[in-house]
């Protein structure tokens, strides 16, 4: 007898001349575990709630009764403005809802599935004692507007993570409030703008080079700058000279990401924000690439006097299918009087205090010795205080040690990565030398017709996330590859396979990536339908 | 360290596959005299899950969590019950480990999920259309000022708040204004048992791009929504609309219905817990499909795929940064995802009835609430209309009662001299809100606590 696996096979290889898709139609349109879900509003009903109201029964043992009849409604007290039209708002009991959103779920791709090597984005794993903290009454069932002595601990979680991200970055002070990196971005910006206000400087422009997150200009923009393009070098980086050049008496700040979007470390960083300060200017640092340096070097050693870090990235905080995020800033001495409310400081007497609007200058008098320089509150509240607890959970667990063990495998991992690659695919700043924490890749070589967009789909069916596409600019069809330090050797020995395949298939003019991906839930998508008539909500055909 | 997959023994191998002769060859691009050698100074090393469990353990527990307590705080924060299912749906894996949909064949999960939300929060507001979310409501109110803007194409620069809008909100947006050159109108509440509508209306003028009137307001009052819009309207201004406690409209008509032109507010109440204040989330609807090219943030379209399959996409992104860059309608990027994910599961497992029946349930409470508190001695209610949440004034500086009471394990209420600090004439004011999951027994406790203390 021959044994069951003749063949050898195992996961992670080819079956030649076999299609996992042929076969019959099915009557569903079902593929076995692949399932098809309804919207809603195709399965709910109106008339349908999985949600009971029985709020009379006493569920003691000891002496049962009759559960008492609700207190008597008042007449309503609404003023007139009762609700008369029906909503909308079909329900499902609850086993149809869990199988809902479980079919659902069953449609995207996750890390927790497989590497999900986002440029830029940072999608690590996330580990699940962040999760099991984050639910602790005692974080979870908190109301923001506690009394103080009822939420020391909470102040005190702030005030911890604070302590971390000052001294991980080596600057001064921490603005805890944004709720995501864009708002951090603001934040910083708005910091600055209040500093120069404040010594009655008018500077008008920010300077953003070409390869920035486009959050870096609209959040310029928002706050009322003008925004100019600071130069790249040939490999990548932002050109020093250039910039030297363009500084003046109307140049706020520049705006670097650092490492940038190239996956490149500024190696000028320190000179630029010499010649930015010398300038009268400040310098923004966007953080979003934290994670490649964290417990490496500090942006506050380098010059820099903002820099938010989206906790999402560098600390393992769940992103959850596009939020929430969170975008502490850490800020210069010079900026640091300026940044928003409410705050929490801890004094010599150990105690942590919540410096709202109404103690901000009292506060400021008595501990800072200065006046109030604020610049205002940029939220309602104190924060994203359920990814405070996450990501302060995720750095104890690591501690400093940890933390640069963290830094020191997503740039091993990545130039693995680049150098696993060399020959298959174009790596425009691979030859002056290694990368940081994600490895950039252009289609040079593709043959005629197939694109950055066909190689994404393709590594789609070989059961991975794309990565970051056409971002950034400053490189033709650029793909840009992090791998992050979660992945083990074999993941990613796994994932170099996929990627040398799709792309001696692209170089090969393979025509069968035109139309990938072919295995995924969904074939490719019409965008341009769905931006030429926009369906944003779902319209009950009955009602059409 | 659990968290990282490499072995020592890995990363030698890969060093040589790279032709690195150590880590640090890596780093060279890092200036030598900024690079740190060892471990930060200064800072503990790792830890195990028991010991981090621990220590976080021990801060939770410097908490007052809201459920040991006879709790009656809100002012755009609610305690509301959340079924089971719904927290096991946001950590499964699929959703809470996925990043925003930029694939779409392999994101549907997200993205039906996100038409659903849109529609959901749409046809609570009585809108056409609702973006896929904000970060929570404050921001999301600043973005719509921001927005009426826009669509007053800088012509027009005055921004009228009803004073009534809650504190934290009009201070984003005083904040947010002082950088983009928009005149703020806004002044304190008055205690009065209705709102001060014909006193707003009287403050919109020609010059005046937005109106911004919260439903119901921060001492829970219900405004006169559709006078209000009439009034705007007359003067080419547009009724922006804020509400924090999404359970009401179940009860009372939506302002979408009642003419605003944005409607924004906070989810928090529907899927989301108190969190000691975030993250949240910011709902933004528009009530009619001409303003959606002019809104912010994310939104996602129902469109087909190339075998003719219904699928959904992230679409107009022509109004976001990473297309548009300087010329973003915003710069957001980030939504609340998992929150709007849980906003929809609830509202799912609610539906139209049990929302309905959730709204009457918190009314019927707090109309209860209120008729016992006002037998107090002492204690006044000043609302005429409220739905779950109304003020009371009290014989004595409402923020110290609050402070005193805690150490009954009572959180009475906001006061307004914590919304509204520095304002005399408000200090004997306090916010409480009733919900299905305050008992009778939490408010004879608070009834007899207040009684005692005013005594």
């Amino acid at each position: 007898m021959s044994a069951p696996n003749a063949s050898g096979w195992k996961p992670g290889t080819p079956v030649e001349g076999h299609n996992a898709m042929s076969g019959p139609d099915t009557a569903t349109g079902n593929r076995a575990l692949m399932l098809e879900e309804p919207l809603l509003f195709e399965i709910g009903h109106i008339e349908t709630t999985g949600v009971d109201f029985d709020f009379a029964g006493k569920l003691d043992l000891a002496g049962v009764e009759q559960p008492q009849p609700p207190s008597p409604a008042p007449s309503s007290r609404l003023g007139g403005f009762e609700r008369t039209e029906p909503i909308g708002l079909p329900g499902l009991s609850e086993p149809e809802t869990v199988r809902h959103y479980t079919r659902l779920s069953r449609q995207n791709y996750a890390i927790d599935l497989g590497l999900f090597p986002l440029g830029s984005c940072t999608m690590k794993h996330n580990p699940r004692l962040n999760e099991k903290i984050a639910r602790m009454p005692g974080f979870a069932d908190v109301h923001p507007l506690q009394p103080v002595d009822t939420v020391r601990g909470a102040l005190e979680v702030i005030n911890e993570l604070a302590f971390w991200l000052i001294h991980l970055t080596g600057m001064h002070g921490v603005a805890m409030s944004p709720k995501a990196g864009a708002h951090g971005e603001l934040c910083g910006i708005l910091c600055i703008r209040a500093a120069l206000e404040a010594r009655g400087d008018a500077r008008e422009v920010i300077l953003v080079p070409e390869s920035a997150h486009g959050t870096n200009p609209a959040t310029a923009a928002f706050a009322g700058y003008k925004v100019e393009d600071i130069p790249a070098t040939p490999e990548g980086r932002v050109d020093l000279e250039a910039l030297k050049a363009r500084l003046g008496p109307d140049v706020a700040g520049v705006m670097i990401t650092n490492p940038n979007t190239c996956g490149l470390f500024e190696r000028d960083m320190k000179a630029i924000s010499d010649a930015v300060h010398e300038a009268g200017g400040f310098v923004y640092c966007d953080g979003a690439n934290f994670n490649a340096i964290v417990g490496k070097v500090r942006p506050g050693d380098l010059g820099v006097d903002a820099m938010h870090i989206n906790l999402h990235k560098t600390f393992s905080t769940p992103h959850g299918g596009g939020g929430p995020g969170s975008g502490p800033v850490v800020l210069s001495e010079a900026l640091s009087p300026f940044g928003p409310l409410p705050y929490t400081a801890r004094t010599g007497d150990g105690v942590v205090h919540l410096v709202e609007e109404e103690d901000a200058e009292s506060f400021a008098k008595e501990h800072f010795g200065g006046p109030l320089q604020h610049f205002g509150r940029m939220t309602a509240f104190h924060g994203q205080m359920g990814m405070f607890t996450r990501a302060l959970s995720y750095i104890l667990s690591h501690g400093a040690d940890g933390l640069k063990q963290v830094a020191e495998d997503a740039v091993l991992n990545a130039n693995y990565v680049l150098r696993s690659l060399d020959g298959v695919l174009d790596a425009p700043f691979g030859p002056s030398g290694p990368c940081m924490h994600e490895a950039l890749f252009s289609d040079k070589g593709f043959a005629d017709g197939l694109s950055t967009l066909d190689l994404a789909k393709a590594l789609i069916d070989e059961g991975y996330h794309p990565m970051t596409m056409y971002f950034p600019l400053v490189v033709h069809g650029a793909m840009l590859v992090e791998p992050t330090e979660t992945e083990s050797k074999a993941a990613l020995d796994q994932f170099i396979v996929a990627l040398r395949s799709v792309a001696e298939r692209a170089k090969a003019g393979d025509e069968s990536l035109r139309t990938a991906p072919h295995y995924a839930p969904r074939r490719r998508l019409d965008e341009t339908l769905a931006a030429r008539r926009p369906m944003l909500a779902w319209n009950d055909p009955d009602l059409a | 360290m659990r968290y990282l997959p490499l072995t020592d023994s890995d990363r030698s191998a890969m060093l040589d596959v790279i032709g690195a002769p150590d880590i640090d060859a890596l780093f060279l691009d890092v200036p030598e005299e900024a690079r740190i050698s060892g471990p930060i100074e200064g800072l503990p090393m790792h830890a195990s899950e028991m010991a981090v469990e621990k220590h976080m353990r021990r801060l939770s527990k410097k908490n007052l969590a809201a459920a040991d307590a006879a709790f009656f705080l809100g002012a755009g924060a609610y305690k509301h019950h959340i079924p089971a299912s719904v927290d096991h749906i946001i950590q499964r894996g699929e959703f809470l480990t996925a990043y925003t949909p930029y694939q779409p064949e392999i994101a549907q999960g997200t993205l039906q999920m996100l038409f659903e939300f849109q529609t959901q929060v749409a046809r609570l507001y009585g809108c056409a259309v609702a973006n896929a979310s904000m970060y929570d409501g404050s921001t999301a109110c600043w973005e719509a000022v921001a927005m009426a803007s826009r669509i007053a194409r800088g012509k027009k620069r005055k921004v009228v708040l009803s004073g009534a809008l809650h504190p934290h909100y009009a201070e984003v947006v005083r904040t947010m204004a002082k950088f983009t050159d928009d005149e703020i109108a806004g002044a304190p509440p008055s205690l009065t048992a209705k709102p001060d509508d014909e006193g707003l209306i009287a403050r919109i003028d020609e010059d005046t791009s937005c109106v911004v009137v919260q439903y119901p307001d921060i001492l829970g009052r219900l405004p006169d929504i559709a006078k209000i819009a009439e009034a705007a309207h007359e003067r080419g201004a547009l009724l922006i609309a804020v509400n924090t406690e999404p359970v009401a409209l179940g009860a009372v008509k939506s302002p979408g219905e009642l003419g605003a032109d944005i409607v924004v507010g906070e989810g928090q109440s529907i899927g989301v817990g108190l969190q000691f204040g975030g993250p949240y989330l910011g709902l933004f609807a528009v009530r009619d499909e001409k303003h959606v090219r002019m809104m912010p943030g994310r939104l996602c379209g129902e469109t087909v795929d190339a075998e003719g399959k219904r699928g959904f996409v992230l679409t107009l992104s022509t109004r976001e940064q990473h297309i548009r860059r300087e010329k973003a309608t915003s710069n957001i990027c980030t939504n609340s995802g998992l929150c709007a994910l849980a906003f929809n599961v609830h509202m799912t497992l609610l539906g139209e009835k049990g929302l309905r029946r959730l709204a009457m349930e918190n009314h019927r409470l707090a109309c209860l609430a209120a008729d016992r508190l006002a037998k107090v001695p002492g204690v006044k209610v000043l609302n005429d209309a409220f739905f779950n949440e109304f003020t009371l004034l009290l014989d004595g500086d409402a923020r110290a009662i609050v402070r005193k009471l805690t150490k009954q394990n009572i959180l009475a209420g906001v006061s307004l001299g914590r919304l509204f600090p520095g304002n005399d004439g408000l200090t004997n004011g306090l916010l409480v809100a009733v919900t299905e999951t305050t008992t009778e027994e939490d408010v004879e406790t608070l009834a007899a606590a207040l009684e005692e203390v005013l005594a």
